[in-house]
């Protein structure tokens, strides 16, 4: 038997790591929305962050920015947001995917 | 470099299962207690009270939670071991799947016993059976100094880079769980140095605070069918990985079991008796009388059940002229035991000769001498080219 197919994941198991260093599934392909940040709104209190179900918004030292690699788009921080901070605009509005 | 020689003591297989996992020095060491491997549970507790073993023990309230806390604690980096039987295990049967699918490297006594339908405290392998297909590795074992030092083996094989698989070690429930024998404790630096080889190989990944890792990833598609690939790989690469740490135990300790097989005056027979656990010593001292009567048989005990130890069992069963197989269990759906029927897909390799299957030894009944002459003797007679009965439970012609 030929195995041509490149392995995905680079242990044995299932392990994956946000910072690429294991596996990281395309999960952002899925999403047809994406948070945007309202930076003035924004109190850089993380409760985003602390929600977001793949573990994926960035600490960038004042706020959060969501990882559009993995974000799925489900929206959980712009709703947990208590400043509505963060708004979920349709992907077509977009010309990149992030 | 050879170890001393250890501390001879009478103690029951359970106890010898719990000192292996003394000696292995664990982190976690958690298990629920079951009818009859109770005393594993109780005798670790007696250790970590003496502060003979340091491991954390959870008070788990069932065999899943006892599963998923050694599960974790191994996916987290640290030594694992647990014990069950039966009822317990099948329990803990989603947690046992994950934990082989993990790859995480668990070391489980299991006390063999009959599994739930008709209510039995008693002896029996079905519980080996019921969980055969979890991607677990599968060992049996046949008296208390073999499951002492199996188990200790069963970390080098669980935990070594290229196999990453939990390990189940099984001993007949009752028949070896309760038994008192001589024992040979090795001293626990002799086991340090044992193990140690662990320590220079490469280091799996492992869940630690501050670090965000993931484990049990969404396998999609091709993903999962390459992680699934992998577990089979390992599987397979575990029955060589076995015979080498045999060899190596040998070497050390003066001991060996024969790996995945264990052959008894195999050479020059014509027919081959194959059982597994405490049946094949009753069958290796029948062997021996009926070798005096002129009859050339063998005995071949299957120690490593998952991965089948296909390539040994071929080597030991080509050109004999009958083989007889006594299963402690059965196949559902099949007409025969379980390790008949797996015999069976081997025939083409080792040739199409008479396999005779037998079921004896269910819920505590005896798998006697006369029992095993009778096999012989039948074997012995379709091998001259005798009809025979394919499929025999033996106390039910009684």
């Amino acid at each position: 038997m030929v195995i041509k197919h490149k392995n995905i994941f680079e242990t044995e198991n299932a392990w994956s790591n946000a910072d690429k260093l294991l596996l990281c599934l395309d999960t952002g392909s899925w999403r047809t929305e994406r948070p945007v940040l309202d930076q003035a709104k924004c109190n850089y209190c993380g409760l985003c962050a602390l929600y977001c179900p793949p573990q994926c918004m960035l600490d960038k030292g004042d706020h959060f920015e969501s990882n559009l690699a993995y974000c799925k788009g489900c929206g959980i921080c712009a709703h947990e947001c208590p400043r509505g901070a963060l708004t979920m605009v349709p992907e077509r509005e977009f010309d990149n995917e992030g | 470099m050879k170890a001393k020689k250890g501390t001879v003591r009478v103690i029951t297989g359970n106890a010898a299962a719990a000192y292996a996992a003394m000696l292995c020095r664990p982190d976690v060491a958690t298990s629920y207690p079951i009818t009859p491997m109770s005393e594993v549970a109780e005798q670790l507790s007696t250790f970590r009270a003496e502060g003979v073993m340091n491991a954390e023990m959870v008070e788990v309230e069932g065999e899943n939670s006892a599963m998923n806390v050694v599960a974790a604690a191994s996916i987290a980096g640290g030594r694992t071991f647990t014990a069950t039987s039966s009822w317990g295990l099948v329990y803990m049967y989603d947690a046992l799947l994950q934990a082989a699918g993990f790859r995480a490297p668990v070391v489980m006594a299991i006390a063999n016993r009959e599994t739930p339908g008709i209510l039995a405290v008693s002896s029996g392998q079905q519980d080996i059976i019921a969980t055969r297909d979890s991607g677990w590795i599968q060992i049996i074992v046949e008296n208390c100094q073999e499951i002492l030092d199996q188990i200790i083996m069963a970390f080098r094989l669980a935990e070594d880079y290229d196999i990453q698989l939990p390990v189940m070690v099984n001993y007949d429930g009752f028949y070896l769980s309760y038994l008192s024998e001589a024992v040979a404790i090795p001293a626990i630096e002799d086991v340090d140095k044992f193990l140690d080889p662990l320590k220079m190989q490469p280091q799996r990944p492992k869940l630690q605070p501050g670090v965000p890792l993931g484990c049990g990833t969404h396998g999609i598609e091709i993903g999962f069918m390459e992680l699934r690939y992998k577990h089979c790989q390992a599987l397979q690469r575990a029955l060589k990985k076995v015979d080498a740490i045999d060899a190596e135990f040998k070497e050390f300790f003066g001991r060996s079991y024969g790996g995945q097989i264990e052959e008894y005056r195999t050479e020059d027979a014509e027919i081959i008796i194959l059982t597994s656990g405490g049946a094949a010593g009753t069958t290796r001292a029948v062997v021996d009388a009926k070798r005096a009567e002129g009859v050339k048989v063998g005995l071949v005990k299957l120690r490593l059940f998952r991965p089948f130890p296909e390539e040994r069992l071929v080597q030991a069963l080509k050109g004999k002229k009958a083989i007889g197989v006594i299963d402690r269990s059965v196949a559902y759906g099949w007409n025969g035991g379980p390790i008949y029927t797996e015999l069976r897909m081997l025939s083409p390799k080792i040739g199409f000769v008479p396999i005779l299957s037998y079921i004896d030894g269910l819920a505590n009944m005896d798998i006697t001498i006369p029992h095993i002459e009778r096999v012989i003797n039948e074997v012995n007679a379709a091998a001259k080219g005798k009809s025979y009965q394919e499929v025999t439970w033996i106390p039910l012609e009684e």
